[in-house]
């Protein structure tokens, strides 16, 4: 009985069922700068061919406010913040999403922003843990082969960075990668489990 | 009635014999590729020695034409013409690929009148009632024209590429709005709608205040008018091709057909 209630439990915490998953690290560098501004981020999966099997996040600016002021360039009031009123401003922030331009050569152009569980707000310097199992999209139908995940990283007013780590799906036991930006991205590491 | 006018710098282009250093005509948008809520692009247009520079006098806008992605007329804000360029403002108020160009088709005559040349550029129709019919030496030109760019919100389109059959033409089976560096492109030239063979094509990119060399990349077009180019280097480049022959329709005992395009080639 006691062990049937450990299942159960085990069970609910979804601690035992088959499920293969992918967890991404994306640290992004603290960056001493007059000006700073949050990355975008675009996290995805390609194939060996580049195509996008599966994007996991895309970190951009939202909404700002509807007032903000035409300026060219990036200007003192760019970085603006999120969430700065309502708006009808849409999405403002996608104009810079070509800057991501890897993600946007092989997926932003098409996608109707935003996309649940995928897009969302910038994040600010620090380690970001995404997770991800095959029993939910987006690797729900990931089919079996040789993948790389790959991190691009854009600065307003500063660079850009892309890094990459392949793997293969889904996995036959643990599997640990890392690799450390030199500019834009610091540590990517990508941790698989069966 | 067609087209009338030809723009000064046109016709500046048209006079040069194409052996001549031509000057080099462009259109030069500040973005090619766009996103958000109906972005603005603007360009650039001139006549120059180097690429981009204004440094020679600006490309007349009479005949600017801006085909939306929807194969519709799309209307430029904001034109000016100053010394050295032309610039106006487009708004892209639809997804997918505009094509801008600057387009001229028409006749140019060559005469002597006592001795003295005489010259003369125009529509067919003007041709007969101003150029005197039995002229010295009377030459006459088929001119065509095409200066072009391409800009692309969200995901490139094809409906505005689509050709029009007129003089000296660009088929892109790469999408001008989709090239990358260390990559490929095939391309197709058309002439009046046929494939043009034997095509030199020239490719240089934009800077060349700053380099010694003009870096040509070159191709021949094939029997189908097929060529490629493999980009170097991300970059704007400036694409030029020429057609002259004799396959003129009268009045015209020659043709001379020049295309120019823009493109952007991104880093991967």
């Amino acid at each position: 009985m006691k062990r049937l209630a450990c299942l159960s439990l085990l069970y609910a915490l979804s601690c035992n069922l088959p499920a293969a998953t992918l967890a991404v690290e994306v640290e992004i560098p603290q960056i001493d700068v007059a000006e700073y501004h949050r990355p975008y981020v675009a996290v995805w999966i390609e194939r060996e061919d580049g195509a996008v099997a599966a994007n996991l996040a895309v970190w951009y600016q939202q909404a700002r406010g509807q007032k903000r002021p035409q300026k060219a360039g990036g200007g003192t009031g760019s970085s603006g913040g999120p969430g700065q009123g309502s708006g009808g401003g849409g999405e403002k922030g996608s104009t810079w999403l070509p800057d991501l331009r890897q993600w946007w050569r092989r997926s932003g152009r098409t996608l109707r922003l935003p996309v649940d569980g995928v897009t969302g707000a910038t994040r600010p310097v620090g380690l970001h843990t995404l997770e991800f199992s095959d029993a939910q999209a987006p690797l729900k139908d990931l089919a079996a082969g040789h993948y790389r995940l790959v991190v691009e990283a854009v600065r307003e007013v500063g660079g850009r960075e892309l890094a990459r780590l392949a793997f293969d799906w889904p996995p036959q036991a643990t599997i640990e990668s890392s690799a450390h930006g030199q500019a834009e991205l610091g540590r990517i590491a990508l941790r698989l489990t069966p | 009635m067609k087209i009338c006018l030809e723009s000064l710098a046109l016709a500046a282009l048209l006079a040069l014999a194409p052996a001549a250093q031509a000057h080099k005509a462009w259109l030069l948008p500040s973005a090619t590729v766009l996103s958000g809520d109906q972005p603005w692009v603007t360009v650039d247009a001139a006549v120059s020695n180097d690429l981009f520079y204004f440094n020679h006098v600006p490309l007349r806008t009479e005949n600017l034409h801006i085909t939306a992605p929807d194969g519709s007329a799309a209307t430029p804000q904001n034109l000016h013409t100053g010394k050295y360029r032309s610039v106006f403002d487009l708004q892209l108020q639809q997804g997918g690929t505009y094509r801008i160009a600057v387009t001229s088709a028409g006749l140019m005559a060559r005469w002597e009148e006592r001795g003295e040349p005489r010259g003369w550029r125009g529509s067919a129709e003007n041709f007969v009632r101003e150029v005197p019919q039995d002229a010295e030496k009377l030459q006459v030109t088929q001119a065509s024209n095409r200066i072009e760019t391409f800009v692309t919100n969200g995901a490139p389109s094809e409906g505005a590429l689509k050709p029009t059959g007129v003089g000296l033409e660009l088929i892109a089976a790469t999408h001008p709005n989709d090239l990358y560096a260390g990559e490929t492109a095939k391309f197709r030239m058309t002439m009046d709608g046929k494939p043009a063979a034997g095509v030199r094509v020239e490719a240089i990119a934009g800077g060349t205040r700053y380099r010694d060399a003009l870096q040509e990349i070159v191709a021949t077009t094939d029997e189908q008018g097929n060529f490629s180019l493999s980009w170097p280097a991300s970059g704007m480049y400036w694409l030029q091709a020429v057609v002259q022959d004799d396959q003129a329709s009268p009045p015209a005992t020659s043709r001379r057909a020049a295309y120019v395009a823009t493109l952007e080639v991104l880093p991967q």
